[in-house]
């Protein structure tokens, strides 16, 4: 190639588009098509603190009250509502926890890949206490089944509640419905939801991609 | 994420990432066991068998405990008192096995290789619980995890790595797993106990002074005498071995720092490692053992997740 044979524009012809095959392969993740905002950071932060007013509305001061986000994708906003409630409910001590849900998947020898398991950390009783389950998106269902499961392992609670940020309604695989919602939604099966969080995103944004 | 390999034959094969992968899952697992109820239903529709051709106690029981903590069905399988002893193949007797619609094996065998020579014959995921005199990969990552867990890390830090190391097959995939994590490992021993060209072979320092390397390591790992793996005399006696490489508290305390001690079991107290040593808070044995359930789960989980490719 080099002594001649092709033209010089032939060469730089091949390079680029080599390199554009290349630059397409690398980061076709980003050219995923972004449909729309369902919320901006604003409208995200004003959710959040409604659905910490709506907590609040039944639980008070939150002395038989615990919270616990389901890892990995759920912690942001569980910390976040632990956050506000903190500075909202004056004096209240809330126990906080983080539930992994990995060994407790119905999916484990359909699905491609392998989960790799994330912390869990519950350093207090839920015996007898009133747990709100905190997650980003409810979609199928799925991972709440399987999060009460895990949760059991832990003690009896009085009851259960499921808050989640954003409800995809009509796609759930399980009778499973939320009791705080920040925002319901209708999507295709073949779109994606994604909650960008300032603490890892660097802004804070739900999207809907195709 | 997952593991570079279908079978766990031994540290050789492993990748420096499927370590650390073993170990973040062991992490959780680790938190699974200090739980009210220490049992997850991850392979609640996967069979196991334990082979074992060779005698065991901390490693049946741990590859057992860490099966019925993953919630899977388990079948025992000891070579005596099996129609081994009537003159049945290895390959025959598993084949009988998987035929009963087993999803995975757990093997100990007195022949070094074994299970590489299964793994060719038979198509289910097969970790090895020690091969004769080759390798033992569950108990070098549960050395190695024990050892991130005692010091933080394992990259930069000098092991060593004490007694019979040409019959351990702890010995050899220690070094593996430690060489694969940055570590520095030294060997010591009897000369006659220390195979030729090791440090070419695997990039490891060799002392036969025990002295000299507790001095210089931040780890000691001492190893049992293997007498049924050797055929002709290596050592005088005993009491010599204990004499010239024994750990003991006069030793440990004349070294101008406190080093960890390791110890893979089964102990001969007396012999490589005295009853003050070996009950000592500078001991983390029972650790080793206690991680060895933690480890083994995350094992079993990674490969099991590969059963289906």
């Amino acid at each position: 190639m080099v002594n001649g044979k092709y033209s010089v524009a032939y060469q730089a012809f091949l390079i680029i588009s080599f390199l554009s095959v290349a630059f397409n392969h690398y980061f076709w993740p980003l050219k995923r098509c972004v449909l729309k905002t369902i919320l901006n950071g604003r409208q995200m932060a004003i959710t959040i603190d409604r659905l910490c007013h709506q907590l609040i509305e039944n639980h008070l001061q939150f002395e038989n009250t615990v919270l616990i986000g389901l890892q990995p994708r759920g912690i942001y906003l569980s910390g976040r509502i632990h956050q506000t409630l903190l500075k909202l409910v004056p004096g209240a001590d809330i126990d906080y926890g983080k539930l992994d849900i990995t060994f407790y998947r119905d999916d484990f020898n359909q699905s491609k890949t392998l989960h790799v398991p994330s912390e869990t950390s519950i350093d207090f009783s839920i015996e007898n206490k009133k747990v709100v389950l905190i997650d980003d998106v409810l979609y199928t269902g799925r991972t709440i089944r399987s999060a009460l499961d895990a949760m059991l392992d832990f003690g009896r609670p009085a009851s259960v509640e499921l808050l989640t940020l954003i409800d995809r309604r009509f796609s759930r695989q399980l009778p499973i419905q939320p009791d705080y919602t920040g925002r319901t939604i209708d999507a295709l099966i073949s779109q994606k939801v994604r909650v960008l969080w300032n603490e890892r995103d660097g802004n804070d944004e739900v999207i809907l991609i195709d | 994420m997952s593991l570079s390999v279908k079978h766990l034959l031994g540290i050789r094969d492993l990748q420096r990432q499927d370590i650390e992968l073993i170990f973040q899952t062991a992490d959780q697992f680790k938190e699974v066991l200090q739980r009210p109820i220490k049992k997850v239903p991850t392979l609640r529709d996967t069979t196991i068998v334990n082979l074992f051709f060779e005698n065991s106690t901390r490693t049946r029981i741990s590859f057992e405990l860490a099966e019925k903590r993953l919630g899977a069905d388990t079948v025992n399988f000891s070579a005596s008192g099996s129609s081994v002893s009537k003159g049945e193949t290895l390959i025959d007797t598993v084949n009988n096995i998987l035929s009963m619609k087993v999803d995975m094996v757990v093997m100990r065998h007195s022949a070094s290789g074994a299970p590489h020579f299964l793994a060719k014959h038979i198509n289910v995921p097969i970790l090895n619980a020690g091969d004769g005199i080759n390798e033992h990969p569950t108990q070098a990552l549960l050395d190695a995890f024990s050892i991130r867990e005692r010091l933080g890390s394992v990259e930069g830090k000098k092991i060593a790595i004490c007694g019979d190391i040409m019959h351990s097959r702890v010995a050899l995939s220690n070094i593996y797993c430690l060489k694969k994590l940055g570590a520095e490992v030294t060997v010591v021993g009897p000369p006659t106990l220390i195979p030729k060209y090791m440090a070419a072979a695997l990039g490891v320092n060799v002392s036969y002074s025990i002295r000299e390397a507790l001095e210089w390591c931040d780890v000691a790992n001492v190893l049992r005498i293997q007498l049924e793996r050797q055929n002709t005399p290596l050592f005088s006696s005993l009491r010599e071995y204990s004499l010239a490489y024994g750990v003991n508290r006069e030793l440990l305390d004349s070294l101008n720092k406190e080093i960890v001690i390791m110890h893979p079991g089964p102990i001969n107290r007396g012999v490589e490692i005295n009853s003050d040593v070996a009950d000592s808070g500078q001991s983390i044995i029972l650790d080793q053992v206690e991680n060895g359930v933690a480890v083994r789960m995350a094992a079993l989980y990674l490969l099991a997740g590969k059963k289906t490719e």
